[in-house]
């Protein structure tokens, strides 16, 4: 039975659950935080068995309701998107198992219940996005996770709601542009349905109306996934948040977006006329390798830890944008190992921000010194090994992706690429090791006779800690991941 | 694992490299018991030693050992195996390490050193980088360990924490990592066109994969990604910089371990990737053999001028590293052999100069040429072994050091590039004139009338490792294959690789070797 609702089950199990969480809260203070985490850790093991089934028997389809389609809506589980439900369910578990504290500091202890349930909706939209074979579905997917996503953001300090608030105004017009491609779809093959959409187009070719409807459509996701220039909105919304909350959002948001667009130029979109004639994939490639260099040289030049991390995440988005516009199996490969594998980063990274937070350190690079290695050996550590994968150095996971962007840029034979992927490692390691210096070789500045905090809870510490050490495990499993989820579903080049 | 497999099976490999690793946890938890965590350091080197004491058999009959532990890339295993080659090198890093474990231990409590837990700790984790260096099957293993390396000696070198270790440190830092990055676009390419890139004795890229010019872009990014390590000018600057590390790492990292990697690297690539006949068909033979040749020159002008013991060293080490990448360049069997021997020897010799400017430094504080006058006589062990460790480097008999350079200097002969000959008696001469007044200042000028020296040597657990290896420069000189079979060892790598012995001489024929 399970295996037979496979694809709808993680995105009800998020509705679900969320509908749940105020009669939670009532039976006891700290349900919404258990409920959630285990939530998301079901949907994880929900993802594993999908992946399991799907890698041997092929993609699950499932009419939604009955209604078959193109009628109804149809939700897809194969093995890709199976491997992403399993990577939200994952990352996102240890997200909120590490959330509790924050959560009740930044937005109240009334106002935790509000924040789980926002999560989970947030969350069943990312994992709708993920699972839906639907066009206006993806869209309904991607509101639910975008106003789930300004009410996330958006708690705590009056800054945070403020940038929450750009955030919402921007990803609406993206939204309002994606909807307004896929209207143009409609009106051009009547179906909305992926499948069904894509054999038309397969005949109908490129008119200029499709031609409109997919500019609308990448400028719309562009925005989403924050692909520079359109990537204004993601720096204050991660610097302000509360960490928890970036945390949740910074690792996932961007990454969903990218894995539609991933799925709609590839495998919807008439892809030999996107590539030859419009030339969509240069435009995209050029962007990222531009939003590559653009991103890494703010991060160098940021003092606040978590700005340093956002603009860090429009360089990595810059890494998948490249993948995705090389257009050859390397390139995608690369692509979706880089969404996994930088969702783990960054995920972990920001949960250092958030222990730093909790212990009262502030976030200011200069604020940093040789003191917090002693008061946080953990968090230091994790932090470490994360910069050392962001950085790119075997055999963490960032390596791996970096090496299959690296052959897919010589596939084209393209030395720009290669010279701007390597750079781009090189200005990693200058502002990563600004940090690593300030915390491990700084001067130890704390005063004597500073008061002494509780230690940071274990779940905190085991969170950051889980998720560092799957960078190892990404990249020494890269070649099984590669081999059993991505290559499977490589469309035809 | 998609690889044929062309050795045979053994864990061997795989545990030499994982041993000091291990030691890691256990030097950590009895941080507060130097001690005993010096001991644990003690032990590691002492297992290593033995294991890769146990490949030189399998070395000597030109077999090749070890292990695929995964796939770390498609159809690409993280692979470690033995080859003389490694064993050659391993050999020489892994025994030093034991010297220098006890070195290090009189250096850093004679010179009350911080954070002693995390040196010894980033020193094992080194060690177990340069095995894996040497014991790499394929270029991307050899990248993991490679860019390992530079991650574990970075702690070393910013030891001091000071505003000047820091800096020495981002230097060092940038150039390592940037060669790292070319190494792996390199590697990425030779990957694509070749589908291959696991060494093999006489190289693996077939003639006509690449054209011309891109076979000379794709050796340049090769030799500046190892090239680094090496410190072939102009690449070199960071070593000198790291001179600012305590004087056990200059030793053993920065004259051995660390440096010798990229030497070592820069002999993989020409013997194991590229091969001796494209090497000379396509000219890169040349190209290298400038650039070591100048960086032999330069580099012994340079410390002509230094005044300040460790950097007159440090410039002398980039100096010497290139004769063992210019044997390499001339590709012919006798200088193979010169190289080869050269590793080992400028190890054992360079060790020995270093232990001393760390005996002088932590005993009588003087750090400066100019000081030492009349040291010797307060410390005659110290400025004998000094004495022998300079000869070997002049390259004078009976020291190891004339063995390696008469190899190398018959290998110029013999690959009709006579230039390198007289780069090398040059050389000579010039090593001759920086060393040799060390000693002579040492010995025969009085000492400065405000400079107070302490009385006696330093202590026996930095001068007994000191005699130690100046002992084995010179047993070496005269036995080369006695107590360890470095001689023999490179026969093999020189059969494997050139396909014959050097024709030249025999060298049993003139005493050369036994």
């Amino acid at each position: 039975m399970i295996a037979e609702h496979l694809p709808a089950l993680p995105i009800l199990l998020y509705l679900f659950v969320a509908l749940l969480m105020p009669l939670a809260n009532e039976l006891g203070r700290g349900l919404p935080w258990t409920l959630s985490w285990l939530t998301s850790l079901t949907v994880a093991a929900l993802g594993g068995y999908g992946l399991w089934l799907t890698s041997s028997g092929g993609a699950i389809r499932y009419a939604m309701g009955g209604w078959s389609p193109p009628i109804g809506i149809e939700l897809v589980a194969d093995p890709l998107s199976c491997f992403f439900t399993f990577a939200i369910g994952a990352v996102s578990a240890f997200v909120l198992l590490h959330s509790r504290e924050s959560v009740e500091r930044d937005c109240g202890a009334k106002n935790a219940m509000t924040f789980y349930a926002s999560s989970l909706l947030l969350l069943a939209g990312f994992s709708g996005i993920v699972g839906t074979g639907d066009l206006f579905n993806l869209y309904v997917f991607l509101e639910i996770s975008a106003l789930a996503g300004y009410a996330v953001l958006g708690c705590g300090s009056a800054k945070a709601a403020l940038s929450s608030f750009r955030y919402l105004i921007i990803g609406t017009i993206g939204a309002s542009f994606y909807l307004i491609g896929i209207g143009l779809l409609l009106s051009k093959t009547g179906s909305l349905n992926m499948v069904d959409v894509a054999a038309i187009l397969q005949v109908d070719g490129l008119g200029p109306v499709t031609t409109l409807a997919v500019v609308f459509i990448f400028v719309g996701l562009g925005i989403k996934m924050a692909l520079l220039p359109l990537h204004y909105w993601l720096p204050d919304v991660y610097t302000n948040a509360p960490a928890t909350s970036t945390a949740l959002v910074a690792p996932l948001g961007t990454k969903v977006a990218a894995y539609a667009l991933l799925r709609l130029g590839y495998e919807v979109l008439p892809y030999e006329a996107l590539l030859a004639d419009l030339r969509i994939f240069d435009v995209v490639l050029y962007l990222g390798a531009v939003g590559i260099v653009w991103g890494s040289i703010m991060a160098i030049a940021q003092d606040n830890l978590k700005r340093m991390l956002a603009y860090s995440s429009v360089a990595q988005i810059g890494y998948i944008a490249v993948g995705f516009g090389l257009a050859t199996p390397n390139g995608y490969i690369g692509a979706v190992l880089h969404v996994i594998n930088h969702a783990v980063m960054k995920a972990c990274l920001f949960l250092v921000t958030a222990n730093l937070e909790r212990q009262g350190e502030g976030t200011s690079i200069k604020g940093l010194n040789a003191s917090l290695r002693k008061k946080m050996p953990l968090t230091c550590a994790c932090f470490a090994l994360a910069a050392i994968s962001m950085i790119g150095l075997p055999p963490t996971a960032g390596f791996f992706s970096k090496w299959y962007l690296l052959l897919g840029s010589y596939d084209q034979g393209s030395w720009v690429l290669v010279v701007v992927i390597l750079v781009s490692s090189l200005l990693n390691a200058v502002y990563f090791f600004r940090v690593l210096e300030r915390l491990y070789l700084g001067k130890d500045e704390d005063a004597p006779d500073a008061p002494k905090r509780a230690r940071l809870p274990w779940v905190m510490g085991l969170s950051t800690l889980v998720l560092a050490l799957s960078l190892l495990l990404l990249g020494f499993g890269n070649v099984y991941i590669v081999s059993n989820f991505i290559s499977p579903m490589l469309p035809g080049f | 694992m998609t690889t044929d497999a062309l050795y045979q099976t053994s864990m061997v490999p795989l545990f030499a490299v994982l041993v000091s690793m291990a030691a890691i946890p256990a030097i950590l938890f009895s941080s507060r018991m130097p001690n005993l965590r010096e001991s644990w350091s003690f032990l590691a080197a002492g297992i290593k030693f033995a294991l890769v004491l146990s490949l030189v058999p399998g070395a000597l009959r030109g077999e090749s050992v070890g292990i695929t532990l995964l796939e770390i890339a498609p159809g690409i295993g993280l692979s470690l195996v033995a080859d003389p080659l490694g064993v050659l090198f391993a050999l020489v890093a892994s025994g030093l390490w034991i010297v220098t474990t006890a070195y290090a231990l009189g250096y850093m409590r004679g010179h009350h050193e911080k954070k002693q837990t995390r040196f010894f700790c980033s020193f094992a984790l080194s060690l177990s980088a340069t095995l894996g260096i040497a014991f790499s099957d394929n270029l991307i293993t050899f990248l993991v360990f490679y860019e390992l390396l530079t991650l574990a000696t970075y702690p070393l070198v910013v030891h001091k924490e000071s505003p000047d270790a820091l800096r020495s440190g981002r230097m060092y830092l940038g150039y390592a990592l940037t060669a790292g990055l070319l190494f792996l676009a390199a590697a990425v390419w030779v990957n694509l066109r070749v589908g291959e890139v696991s060494f093999v004795a006489g190289g693996f890229i077939p003639e006509g994969a690449f054209g011309d010019g891109e076979l000379k872009l794709l050796f340049l990014l090769f030799m500046v990604g190892v090239g680094v390590k090496a410190g072939v000018m102009p690449l070199h600057s960071w070593l000198p910089a790291a001179m600012v590390a305590p004087t056990p790492v200059s030793a053993l990292l920065h004259a051995v371990a660390v440096v010798k990697s990229g030497a070592f690297g820069v002999l993989r690539v020409t013997g194991f990737v590229f091969g001796p006949e494209m090497m000379k068909e396509h000219g890169l033979d040349v190209i290298l053999a400038l650039f070591a040749g100048a960086t032999i020159l330069l580099a012994s002008l340079i410390a002509l001028r230094q005044d300040n013991l460790k950097k007159r060293l440090a410039y002398s080490t980039v100096g010497h590293l290139s004769y063992i990448v210019m044997g390499a360049a001339l590709a012919s069997p006798a200088a193979l052999t010169g190289s080869l021997m050269h590793l080992s020897a400028h190890a054992v010799m360079k060790i020995t100069l270093f232990f001393c400017a760390g005996a002088i430094i932590v005993h009588s504080h003087k750090t400066e040429i100019s000081q030492l006058d009349g040291l010797g006589r307060r410390m005659p062990w110290t400025f004998a072994a000094f004495g022998i460790g300079a000869l070997g480097l002049a390259g004078i008999p009976p020291v190891y050091g004339f063995l390696s350079k008469w190899w190398l200097s018959m290998g110029s002969l013999d690959s009709g590039h006579s230039l390198a000959l007289g780069v090398f008696l040059l050389s000579g001469l010039l090593n001759a004139g920086y060393f040799f007044p060390i000693v002579i200042r040492g010995f025969f000028r009085p000492p400065a009338p405000d400079a107070h020296f302490p009385k006696g040597e330093a202590t026996p657990w930095m001068v007994v490792p000191l005699c130690i290896t100046a002992t084995l420069a010179l047993v070496f000189g005269i036995f080369p294959d006695f107590p360890l079979p470095f001689f023999e060892i490179a026969g093999r790598v020189v059969e494997s690789v050139m396909g014959e012995l050097p024709q030249a001489l025999n060298a049993k024929e003139i005493g050369l070797a036994p």
